[in-house]
């Protein structure tokens, strides 16, 4: 593996902190030198929150910029296409097909964007949607959905499953370790027997 | 062994590893974690203090006593601890003492966008920048010895991408550092008019001093690339940026910005044929050069507002333009928005419908003035809501309080709202403060402060009675309330407006997201009542959506607090799955 930047984009609460954590800790088990950029504070409030990953041999820039991104890992539509020019051209582009209406929509001042999906897929090759929020749902607890995006992320690289286990197993609370690793073999076995 | 660890937590580590007795700090976007993270350490006290300014003070006696402290704050905090800061650097240190200063270019998460390097040469304190997080830990060890060594209190100045970035650290083992013994020394200690101009004299002999340990430390150091042409000076995260902008070509890596290394710089100049320096924010080091005859370009070509990044840089000051094929679509813009179940919606609410100017404050209820809500007028810094509604009362006359109210948070009330409303109750004034009481310090991500009762351990402790508080300087009419009870708050607000008083409501709910609220069940919409008439989409829930052919619950979000049924007039909203009690 060479140098890879994943970007994370999402809506505040959706997890996507904790996503960047457990990416970039079974990344440094794999041996290699990891920056993870995250944003906090008021952004978090249910707007738009982007965070960083990037791996590799060495390191400087802890930010992702447009054309940049190797993998985008996308917890809902808006914000694939929101974030979609970060992608490169032959950026795998995974994403949670979940509508989440930001205000200015919910108030009507504006209208959600029509066919993301297939807007996404003629902008880019390796497209791949799922449904991580059905899979949480399924497993009792709707938070876990970054676990199974994680999941399905994780069958695209060559880290090893046991590297992503522990990495999990460090970043959440002990009382949900058992759940995340259910999510986490749900979304890895979903990306096993995707097709498009 | 190496671990993954934000900027902010290799603070706390170096802290932990320099032996550090005692660390203080008011919790601010982008510095809380130092803090929250120094707390786990059971070797070090801790705290959260009441204000920055409190804890710049707690730490200085932590030093005078002869122990090693840190006192951690963001930005605009700094601002509020300036005035011990400018003293602290006269009387100098007995235990070494650090200043922890996170900045925000690019606004994140703050009220404005300041460089804090100015406070270094305005209160002549020496201050380092760290470019990643091992450098944040080697950093404060480095400032805490030097602190000692130089008897001076240092500052280490972070920015956004530092503190919230996660880079890997070696890590060591703690020294346990005995105190060092306290003497009685009231030239050094006591700041009057004779002893102080005894010390400022020491300060300048001390900034000679550091000017030239500036030019010899190896916390400033010159990276010969194999392109001597281009010289690139900079530091912290612009170091980052520079590097993959630039590519194989000369830096002078500044580790310490103040004060600045003159020899170095002009020896670095001398051997390069282009000087660049890359900065964000003001021009700080490059006004220095300028000032010493060293020719450089730096924000003639980069912006004074804003973030760096490296494409930034690329475009600006080589002329690279990297094509990226921006989709030609109208992308809805998501701001950040109160979360379902907020206590603050139900306040604000109320507040829109009477039509009230609201003078607001820091916190998550800033965002009390976006659309639908806009039920703010303004905002300017901690604590200044109660004193604007107390200016714009003696400006417009007692009448105009009758259409205004101020509205604070319970830490924001604590830090600096409390001198406020004795300015309204000793000048006479006649406003209503309402406390949004939600039991924690919200938007920095749930700190406990002292209104509620418990420590940053989590150990219970005295709590802030606010009522008495209120009562004891003077407000006779303080209530309190549940802002959910939408129809007895907006009465409670109508009263007190009212009044030829100042008055205080307590707006009492704690916030949805603590682990002791616990909504049951979710609202759905019954169809056969609902006349569209859109009522409940001014509350700006995030749950309650209009698609255009009525409205509708989205059951992902909604967490069954409850407070649209309380503002349908038509009972079109009904529970499922549990109640609330």
């Amino acid at each position: 593996m060479g140098n890879v930047s994943i970007l994370i984009a999402g809506v505040g609460g959706q997890g996507t902190l904790l996503t960047s954590r457990v990416l970039g800790a079974a990344a440094v088990k794999a041996g290699y030198d990891v920056k993870v950029s995250e944003v906090h504070g008021m952004a978090q409030r249910g707007g738009s929150v982007v965070t960083y990953v990037k791996i590799g041999e060495n390191v400087s820039s802890p930010v992702i910029e447009k054309g940049e991104a190797d993998i985008l890992l996308c917890f809902e539509k808006l914000e694939a296409l929101r974030w979609l020019e970060y992608a490169k051209k032959d950026c795998t582009v995974i994403i949670n097909d979940q509508r989440i209406d930001p205000m200015p929509v919910i108030i009507g001042k504006e209208k959600y964007p029509d066919d993301i999906i297939s807007k996404i897929k003629s902008a880019r090759q390796n497209v791949y949607i799922i449904d991580a929020l059905k899979i949480a749902k399924e497993l009792g607890n709707i938070k876990v959905l970054n676990i199974v995006m994680v999941g399905f992320l994780a069958k695209k690289t060559d880290i090893q499953k046991e590297t992503w286990y522990e990495a999990i197993r460090e970043n959440v609370k002990p009382k949900f370790t058992e759940l995340n690793l259910k999510a986490f073999d749900a979304g890895y076995k979903m990306a096993e027997c995707y097709n498009s | 062994m190496k671990k993954l660890m934000l900027g902010n937590e290799a603070i706390a580590r170096g802290a932990y590893e320099a032996g550090v007795k005692v660390a203080t700090a008011y919790p601010g976007t982008p510095s809380t974690e130092i803090t929250e993270c120094i707390a786990a350490y059971d070797e070090i006290f801790s705290e959260w203090s009441p204000n920055e300014k409190v804890a710049l003070e707690v730490a200085i006696g932590a030093s005078v006593a002869g122990g090693r402290a840190i006192c951690s704050m963001k930005h605009v905090g700094l601002n509020v601890a300036a005035d011990p800061l400018f003293t602290v650097s006269y009387t100098g240190v007995n235990g070494g003492l650090v200043i922890c200063v996170a900045d925000d270019p690019g606004m994140h998460s703050s009220q404005n966008e300041q460089d804090s390097r100015h406070y270094a040469k305005a209160a002549k304190v020496p201050m380092l920048e760290p470019s990643d997080s091992q450098e944040c830990k080697d950093f404060i060890i480095k400032a805490l010895e030097l602190s000692e060594e130089f008897d001076t209190p240092f500052i280490i100045r972070l920015t956004t991408r530092i503190s919230h970035s996660q880079s890997l650290v070696e890590l060591g083992d703690r020294v346990e550092i005995p105190l060092k013994p306290y003497q009685k020394d009231i030239g050094k200690y006591v700041m009057m008019p004779a002893m102080a101009r005894k010390r400022h004299t020491v300060v300048e002999e001390r900034m000679k001093k550091l000017s030239s340990y500036a030019d010899k430390t190896e916390l400033n150091r010159i990276e010969w690339g194999s392109n001597t042409d281009i010289g690139v000076i900079t530091s912290g995260i612009c170091y980052q940026y520079s590097k993959e902008a630039f590519g194989d070509v000369s830096y002078l890596k500044l580790g310490m910005v103040y004060p600045l290394p003159e020899k170095l710089i002009s020896e670095f100049a001398s051997k390069v044929k282009t000087l660049y320096v890359i900065e964000e924010l003001d021009p700080f080091i490059e006004e220095f050069l300028k000032q010493k005859g060293i020719s450089c370009t730096g924000k003639e070509k980069l912006p004074l507002v804003g973030e760096y990044s490296a494409s930034l840089i690329r475009r600006q000051v080589l002329g690279i333009n990297e094509n990226t094929d921006a989709l030609q679509e109208n992308i809805p813009v998501r701001p950040p928005v109160l979360c379902p179940g907020c206590p603050h919606r139900a306040v604000f609410y109320a507040l829109r419908k009477n039509k009230l100017t609201v003078t607001g404050d820091i916190g998550c209820y800033t965002l009390g003035s976006m659309s639908p809500l806009e039920s703010m007028d303004t905002c300017v810094c901690m604590g200044a809501s109660i004193g604007v509604a107390h200016g714009m009362e003696k400006a417009m006359g007692k009448e105009s309080g009758k259409k205004r109210v101020a509205v604070i948070g319970d830490s924001t009330f604590i830090h600096s709202g409390i001198t406020g409303l004795i300015d309204i109750v000793y000048n006479k004034g006649t406003s209503t403060v309402v406390i949004l009481d939600n039991s924690i310090t919200g938007m920095t991500g749930h700190q406990p402060n002292p209104a509620t009762g418990y420590t940053i351990k989590g150990e219970k402790t005295r709590q802030v009675d606010l009522v008495k508080l209120c009562n004891a300087i003077g407000i006779d009419r303080v209530r309190v309330c549940d802002p959910f009870k939408l129809d007895e708050f907006d009465k409670i607000v109508k009263e007190e407006i009212a009044a030829d008083e100042p008055s205080v409501i307590i707006a009492q709910r704690p916030c949805a997201l603590l682990k002791t609220v616990k909504y049951t069940g979710k609202v759905r919409v019954d169809k056969s009542r609902c006349k569209y008439c859109k009522a409940c989409m001014r509350l700006g829930c995030p749950a309650i959506v209009d698609t255009g052919d009525g409205i509708h619950i989205n059951e992902d979000l909604c967490v069954g607090c409850d407070l649209c049924l309380e503002v349908c007039k038509f009972n079109a909203f009904e529970k499922v799955g549990g109640s609330n009690g």
